[in-house]
């Protein structure tokens, strides 16, 4: 890497000197652990796809380059593009998810795909980080000027944004945008008996799920007592933790790849500690854990209650997902698809992931004074 | 000015608050991040999720892979085993060309079609069954044809290298591995929880032996089937343990009932005159009769409707002794008359006679008896009828009366020493005069042609009409011998029995136990006794001839002997 001067006032200088350089290189690291493992798992699903058995690792090493991309190129901006840069973002991905409602692709019964210009785009992807940077900047308005109406704007907002993902149905992404936007709101101060009527809310939606939703009982049925279906997949992935050890069977020299359609995706935590092993593994799992609290440490001493309000919830959504997607491969809860951020395969969930991170590093950069310049 | 001090302080206010929140909000994500670092070594260095989450759905998937305990004979030899198996199947997607495949594949098993081994790969499945429980030759040559697309599944497969030699007493499982008969159904929990081999009581030397004897002995009098039973006097210990016909446990699919019926264990029969062996023991033991005790065995005698005849009359009075040497019915009737009805069910139930046998097995007869003891029916069961137990049944009870008068009961199952739970029966020295009895009855009487030279063998015939359709048939019988060995300090019980035997030349016709079975048992006992370590004696020694002669004046056996009812 090109080293910077202290003294070099250049864009790229600056940032360099500015950036956090340890979560950025924790961010690196994650890159080069997905690398490896896209590398060691996708062919063994393309092949069952019968699809070219390299498919998934070229389109891997396309993103990659761009999402690292994406990260630097957002994470150069000030505080205030980023809001600008959210707020764009996430009006285009209500239209979007509009779009995918009317002209989405249905796969497994749920439309959550949309086509655009050869490129299938996960919309609710992107909508996650835009839509907390959004709320973060009602409710700093909210608290800022009395008069501006943040609560309500926030709440139509999520409203919007939930009977969108909703529709899909996406429930998965739902309860982490709900997780992510409540504790944002929690930050911004709300009024105790509020927070707990909201928790009581959120579990009412789960149980509604439940009981209207039949493919999310089974779902929960499986994870509460296994012998009600088909549990092979968390066996397998629970098989493959066991079989891995303490140092792992290699990369590539795994098995539960072979007979986990989501090896790639959902399920990759489990190749991790089948091929790379326990102590690699928790390596990640440290790495993740580094990344969330290392920023919210960071934002404590943050004086701009917007940027602060943005970076948590930012971080929340990241953690949640990296913590459902483990989770899940553990069978600490019932399966749920979530992406393992910068680990498993996917285009939209690498760019949009990469697109929140870019706006923390961007947020969390050491500024002189008021950086917002209003 | 003031507005602007609120303003910052509520700004200020605020964000003390999210500060102190986020605090809560970080302690949370790191305590989910601390559960999952501990999730990840629990379920990595300590296997399947905890036991909380483990269902019995999943218990039945562990214990199924889980191989089933082997069972062995009292040497070790293997009986039942389960066997790790290969079973082929193919991926079709893999296969490029499944008319070429299917012939290679027919080229090494050549009991598949190819025309449906082509079909079966032409469709569209990841997965179909071409061949189950392959051998190591065949999963060899398999993998040899190299071609991707077959592979193969290992299965547990019960295996009973034996086959049908012990096929009554071990039984058989079904496919998953359920024990459904013999010791693999009474001891199916066992087998599938532990490891530890089941060892039996049974010797397969001595096995072979008896069902190579009796099977010959039924072909060449054309018995329907038969029994045979050698039994360890002084433990209770099953070392044999033969029915016929019998059947393969490796190929269960079409055996015939009659295949699987034991008769020893499962059949109950009249066993006719070996019945006088308990009706002597219990008249001595009472003190109803004595060995120097006389009966007139003169006429028949008449009750009811009932006529009780010898099969070879004396006509005269005759002692004790000869009523068991000559096996006279009419002597046996009076004896048990004299003995009473009270008396006579007490001790047949003290015999083990009246109640379901305790062997390991689930194929366990229920003697069939009267449910009002008459006095007719005490006349009848002297000599062996009106009373239907197993063949196991009789052998332990004889077991008792020659070992000194204490009862074990049958097992299958190995014993490392002489068992506590043996129950006086009779006294000793009944039981003496009884080996004194029983020997007579093959030196002089009706069980001639199962003596071994030097082996002393001692024993009593019996020969039962079958009752079929509440009638008596003449000439369906169930011919039985109980033979004991050697009689100065008694080891084994041998018994066989035969059903429906028919009559041949060299029997002059007769079909009676001193034909069919005595000689059965004699040549089992010359064969079996140098296993144990027996060595013949000399018979004719004058110390073995004070110890096994009976000590009264009784006139010398006349007549050829041969067997009598």
């Amino acid at each position: 890497m090109t080293t910077f001067s202290r003294t070099d006032t250049s864009v790229m200088g600056r940032w360099w000197w500015t950036v956090d350089r340890w979560s950025l290189a924790a961010v690196v690291a994650l890159m080069a652990f997905g690398t490896m493992l896209a590398l060691a798992s996708s062919p063994a699903v393309a092949e069952r796809l019968g699809i070219d058995s390299l498919y998934f690792v070229k389109r891997h090493l396309v993103f990659l380059p761009v999402a690292a991309a994406v990260i630097v190129a957002t994470s150069l901006m000030t505080p205030l593009q980023i809001r600008r840069l959210a707020l764009v973002a996430f009006a285009g991905c209500l239209v979007g998810l509009g779009a995918t409602l009317w002209f989405g692709v249905e796969i497994n019964g749920a439309r959550r795909w949309l086509s655009l210009a050869g490129l299938s785009i996960q919309v609710t992807e992107f909508a996650k980080p835009t839509f907390a940077v959004v709320t973060a900047w009602l409710f700093a308005e909210k608290l800022r000027d009395a008069k501006f109406p943040g609560y309500s704007l926030a709440v139509i907002s999520f409203a919007l944004l939930v009977g969108l993902t909703i529709s899909q149905p996406d429930m998965g992404q739902t309860a982490v945008i709900g997780a992510v936007w409540m504790t944002q709101f929690f930050l911004a101060g709300l009024p105790m008996w509020l927070v707990v009527g909201l928790i009581v809310l959120g579990l009412a939606g789960l149980a509604g799920s439940y009981m209207t939703m039949s493919h999310v009982a089974s779902r929960i049925d499986r994870f509460i007592d296994p012998a009600t279906g088909d549990t092979y997949q968390i066996e397998r992935s629970i098989e493959a933790f066991s079989n891995g050890g303490l140092f792992g069977q290699g990369p590539g020299e795994g098995t539960v790849k072979n007979v986990l359609p989501d090896a790639h995706a959902d399920f990759v935590f489990a190749v991790a500690g089948e091929e790379l092993g326990l102590i690699l593994t928790l390596v990640i799992v440290i790495l993740f854990a580094f990344i969330v609290l290392r920023g919210l440490v960071r934002t404590m001493g943050e004086n701009n209650l917007f940027v602060l309000l943005a970076v948590s919830g930012l971080l929340v959504q990241f953690g949640l997902q990296t913590l459902i997607n483990m989770a899940s491969s553990l069978q600490l809860i019932p399966t749920k698809g979530m992406t393992l951020p910068f680990i498993s395969y996917g285009g939209s969930s690498l760019l949009a992931i990469a697109l929140g991170i870019g706006m923390v590093l961007a947020l969390t950069r050491r500024r002189s004074g008021q950086a917002e310049g209003s | 000015m003031t507005e602007r001090i609120s303003f910052e302080s509520a700004q200020k206010k605020a964000l003390d608050t999210a500060r102190t929140r986020l605090l809560v909000g970080g302690a949370l994500m790191a305590a989910a991040f601390l559960v999952i670092g501990v999730r990840l070594v629990d379920v990595t260095l300590f296997g399947e999720s905890g036991p909380s989450r483990l269902t019995s759905a999943r218990n039945i998937a562990v214990e199924t892979q889980m191989d089933r305990a082997d069972i062995v004979d009292r040497n070790g030899v293997l009986l039942a085993t389960s066997l790790t198996t290969a079973s082929l199947y193919g991926n079709p997607r893999k296969i490029f060309d499944p008319q070429a495949a299917a012939r290679a594949l027919v080229s090494v098993l050549p009991e598949l079609s190819e025309a449906e081994v082509a079909g079966q790969l032409s469709s569209d499945r990841e997965f179909v069954w071409l061949s189950r429980n392959l051998t190591p030759r065949q999963h060899y040559e398999v993998n040899r044809l190299g071609i991707p697309g077959f592979d193969f599944r290992h299965e547990q497969r019960r295996v009973y290298p034996l086959g049908r030699l012990t096929a009554h007493i071990v039984g058989f499982s079904s496919i998953d591995n359920d024990g459904l008969a013999g010791i693999e159904k009474s001891f199916d929990a066992a087998l599938s929880e532990r490891r530890k081999p089941v060892m039996l009581s049974i010797d397969v030397r001595v096995q072979q032996i008896l069902r190579r004897e009796l099977a010959a002995q039924i072909e060449k009098f054309r018995a329907i089937g038969g029994s045979g039973i050698v039994l360890d006097v002084r433990t209770g210990e099953i070392v044999s343990l033969v029915s016929l016909p019998d059947f393969d446990p490796n190929e269960v699919g079409n055996v015939p009932d009659e295949a699987r019926f034991n008769r020893s264990t499962l059949g109950t029969y009249e066993l006719g005159s070996v019945f006088k062996i308990f009706n002597h023991a219990i008249a001595l033991e009472t003190g109803a009769a004595n060995l120097a005790s006389r009966y007139d065995a003169r006429k028949p005698i008449r009750v009811a409707r009932f006529r009780i005849t010898d099969f070879h009359p004396e006509n005269r009075w005759l002692t004790v002794p000869e009523i068991f040497t000559y096996s006279s019915n009419i002597g046996s009737a009076k004896i048990a008359l004299d003995i009473g009805s009270a008396a006579q069910r007490k001790f047949l139930s003290d015999l083990g006679l009246l109640r379901r046998s305790s062997v390991e097995l689930p194929e366990r007869a229920r003697p069939i008896y009267p449910a009002t003891w008459r006095e007719i029916n005490t006349m009848t069961i002297a000599y062996g009828h009106g009373i239907a137990v197993s063949p196991l049944h009789a052998a332990t009870a004889v077991a008792a009366v020659v070992n000194g008068g204490i009862l074990y009961p049958a097992t299958l199952i190995r014993r490392s020493e002489v068992p506590a739970d043996g129950k006086r029966v009779i006294s000793a020295q009944t039981s003496e005069n009884m080996r004194k009895l029983l020997r007579m009855a093959v030196e002089n009487g009706t069980g001639r042609n199962a003596n071994a030279p030097g082996y002393l063998v001692g024993g009593k015939t019996g020969t039962a009409e079958k009752q079929v359709d509440g009638r008596y048939k003449r000439n369906a019988l169930i011919s039985s011998f109980i033979g004991v060995f050697p009689m100065n300090a008694p080891r084994y019980v041998v018994m066989v029995h035969l059903d429906e035997p028919k009559g041949i030349k060299e029997s002059y016709g007769y079909a009676t136990a001193g034909w069919t079975a005595a000689p059965v048992v004699g040549r089992v006992i010359s064969l079996i006794a140098p296993l144990f370590g027996i060595a013949p004696v000399d018979e004719s020694a004058a110390e073995i001839r004070r110890a096994l002669t009976v000590n009264v004046t009784a006139p010398r056996a006349r007549g050829r002997g041969i067997a009598t009812n």
